[in-house]
């Protein structure tokens, strides 16, 4: 065990899987001498060098498109974009070219391409670099979509991102950059998909992903301080999403509240609103309640705490779900 | 035609050996006499497939069809200026650029007919990758696969029968669009062994170039830092000659080039347009008086080939028309799982699902799915 940020364990997961496999190639802007504005890569450019660390132009489409071609000839390209906002100059290159190369070329050829987006709130950032963009990845199927919530997750799920022969859109949670929590660098990694329990409990299944697991887990502790039980399951995957643990979660507590920073209208949170309605029916007390960044463009920075959600918007959520 | 367009066969098929075509002629003269015959197979024989495949659309065997009629020199001009370690992108009308690749234009025909998306594996099949339809999109894909070639150190060692290169297709349209812009960037910054081959055929469907540029397209690449020509895309030995340079110069690590084609979209767009609405008859007279067929006919008689070379590939044409046919009839539909394969490379519990669901779903109607 050895205790480092996320930041810094996703700079070790690359290096590991840069080591590993020399067709592994980082590429992005500023990436390279400067080591990303969130330095994930600080240091690989010196160790690779520039043919394997790339600063590459500026143009989102182009960083992903050359990708696929590079992934034709058989590379595994690892691409940052800057922040979230800006991932939309390559949505066709992700989405109709990434997502669906393998089914078009009838799996004659594998794209193992990565997409690394820093992304979500909390950082008090101007437009376009508080977003989560999550549901149109997840809603393209081709791809998988996954996000860490602590330093151990995000060490071991960027290898398996990159050693799986999947497109994958890796998100990076960057509020949780910069805390510190143990990595265990000789456990190996669970499938990439698979969700997990982060802390028991009996009357409620509080259900999130990325930076919202450590604010479920505030909540939760709150909630115990008055009598409440709360289960926290952490996500990992958002496509596909690992029911199971879910499930099981749920028909246990019988109530499920969803958090997202995301907005509601057609997101995860909805999507696993529906499913667990769909397959937990009769183990349900109360509806599946989401909480959900609102339905607006993500706000000026002073008002992100307004629109974020957060342990009382939990918790209020938690005290309608035991109303019923 | 533009006066800057490289041109090595005047439109009535005679060999223009010039002063200024000097850099030129010896690609031509080193070409063999069959070498020069198949030039015009190739052209001929797409033609005829290209009417057929066309007429199956009509009767309702395609759900469309992209005629490359007219197109023809500039298409196998540039595919056989490919070397055969090089690796091709294609737009989506280069048929017979593929069928020199090796790609039975059968799997064109299921493309289009909705059996599949893609049809055939690149590595399998000359380095011919699939079609793509998001216009431009390819550009990036050729790029960074010319980055690759070159971090394998696949280029630029000096032995041309080595050397790697790679060819892209796109459209006088496409220029317009951004991942051509930023292929061509990213071309520039990584001096990617690769030439971008554009057929300006005058027409992005209804829109005329004059839309998508106000300056000759090759000059454009100026602006990148690539260096540019034009060619008479109606004359297959223009065509070849600065291909086949160009792909030489990229393999060598000179970095990139890009050639424009100057030729014309004969027919419709697709089997879903109606020309009639937007060009004029006296623009299609003078183009079909420039056909590109007619003039490496006229260019094989002048050194003396006869009839019977000619219709051997009237025959041709006609054989593999019939038999595109024969074979078109007989297709059947895909199964209906077809849908759920390789969706993903690894195991992926969704679509595992799903097509579980599909199955027990037709069995219940006591079919088979
Ligand atoms: C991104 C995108 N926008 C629009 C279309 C619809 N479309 C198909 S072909 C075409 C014109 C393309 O013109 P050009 O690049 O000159 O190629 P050409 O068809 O003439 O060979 C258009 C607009 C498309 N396929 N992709
Ligand atoms: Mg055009």
């Amino acid at each position: 065990m050895t205790t480092m940020t996320m930041a810094k364990a996703l700079n070790e997961g690359l290096r590991a899987a840069m080591r590993a496999d020399e067709k592994v190639l980082l590429m992005g802007e500023d990436i390279g001498t400067l080591g990303g504005v969130f330095r994930v890569t600080e240091g690989l450019k010196s160790e690779f060098g520039p043919r394997r660390v790339l600063d590459t132009p500026l143009a989102e489409s182009g960083i992903v498109g050359s990708a696929i071609g590079l992934a034709m000839r058989g590379y595994r390209p690892v691409c940052e974009i800057q922040f979230d906002g800006f991932v939309y100059p390559a949505f066709d290159q992700i989405t109709s070219q990434l997502a669906k190369q393998t089914y078009r070329h009838g799996g004659a050829q594998s794209f193992p391409v990565v997409i690394r987006i820093p992304y979500g709130g909390h950082i008090g950032a101007v437009e376009h670099h508080q977003e989560s963009p999550e549901a149109y990845f997840a809603h393209t199927a081709g791809l998988r979509v996954v996000a860490p919530a602590t330093p151990h997750d995000a060490y071991w799920m960027i290898q398996e991102a990159i050693a799986g022969n999947d497109p994958v859109v890796f998100l990076e949670p960057k509020s949780r950059y910069w805390p510190k929590g143990e990595v265990d660098l000789s456990a190996s990694g669970a499938a990439l998909h698979a969700s997990r329990v982060v802390r028991r409990g009996t009357d409620v299944t509080l259900i999130g992903h990325g930076a919202m697991v450590a604010t479920l887990l505030d909540a939760a502790e709150l909630a115990a301080a008055e009598g409440v039980s709360a289960e926290v399951v952490d996500l990992r995957s958002l496509s596909p999403i690992d029911y199971a643990p879910i499930l099981e979660s749920v028909r246990r507590t019988g109530r499920a509240v969803v958090v997202q920073e995301a907005p509601q209208q057609v997101s995860v949170g909805s999507e696993i609103a529906a499913t667990v309605g769909e397959r937990a029916f009769y183990s349900l007390q109360s509806p599946v309640l989401r909480v959900s960044g609102y339905d607006t463009p993500f706000p000026p920075a002073k008002l992100e705490g307004v629109y974020l959600p957060d342990v009382d918007r939990i918790l209020e959520a938690v005290d309608r779900a035991l109303a019923h | 035609m533009a006066t800057d367009a490289i041109r090595l066969l005047s439109p009535e098929g005679v060999l223009i050996e010039s002063e200024e075509n000097a850099a030129w002629l010896p690609l031509i003269s080193a070409l063999s006499e069959q070498q020069l015959l198949d030039f015009h197979r190739q052209m001929a024989v797409i033609r005829r497939f290209d009417i057929e495949a066309g007429n199956l659309q009509r009767q309702g065997q395609l759900a469309l069809w992209i005629p490359s009629l007219g197109q023809e020199a500039a298409q196998v001009g540039s595919g056989y200026a490919a070397r055969a370690q090089d690796t091709i992108f294609p737009a989506y009308r280069e048929h017979v650029v593929g069928r020199i690749r090796g790609v039975d234009p059968m799997r064109i025909i299921e493309l289009l007919r909705g059996q599949d998306h893609g049809g055939w594996d690149p590595k399998q099949h000359g380095n011919f990758h699939l079609y793509t339809l998001v216009i431009g999109s390819q550009s990036l894909h050729a790029t960074g696969y010319a980055m690759g070639v070159a971090f394998d150190g696949a280029a630029a060692t000096g032995d041309p029968e080595r050397d790697e290169a790679v060819l892209v297709y796109f459209g006088d349209g496409a220029t317009s669009q951004g991942d051509v812009s930023e292929a061509l960037v990213f071309a520039a910054s990584y001096q990617t062994p690769q030439v971008f081959f554009l057929q300006n055929n005058h027409w992005a469907i209804s829109v005329p170039v004059a839309t998508q540029s106000r300056t000759p397209l090759y000059r454009r690449a100026a602006g990148y830092g690539v260096a540019g020509l034009r060619v008479d895309g109606n004359d297959a030995l223009a065509a070849y000659a600065v291909t086949r340079t160009a792909l030489d110069e990229a393999r060598a690590g000179l970095g990139p080039r890009f050639v424009e084609a100057l030729t014309y979209r004969m027919g419709a767009h697709t089997t879903s347009d109606d020309p009639t609405k937007y060009r004029d008859d006296a623009e299609l007279e003078y183009w079909t008086a420039h056909d590109p067929i007619a003039r490496f006919e006229a260019f094989l008689r002048g050194r003396g080939v006869g009839d019977d070379f000619f219709a051997s590939v009237a025959e041709e044409g006609e054989d593999l028309a019939a038999d595109v046919r024969r074979r078109t009839l007989a297709l059947e539909s895909p199964p209906a799982t077809k849908i759920f394969d390789h969706v993903y490379t690894d195991p992926h519990p969704d679509v595992a699902e799903q097509r579980a669901w599909l199955l027990a779903y037709e069995a219940s109607f006591g079919g088979q799915a």
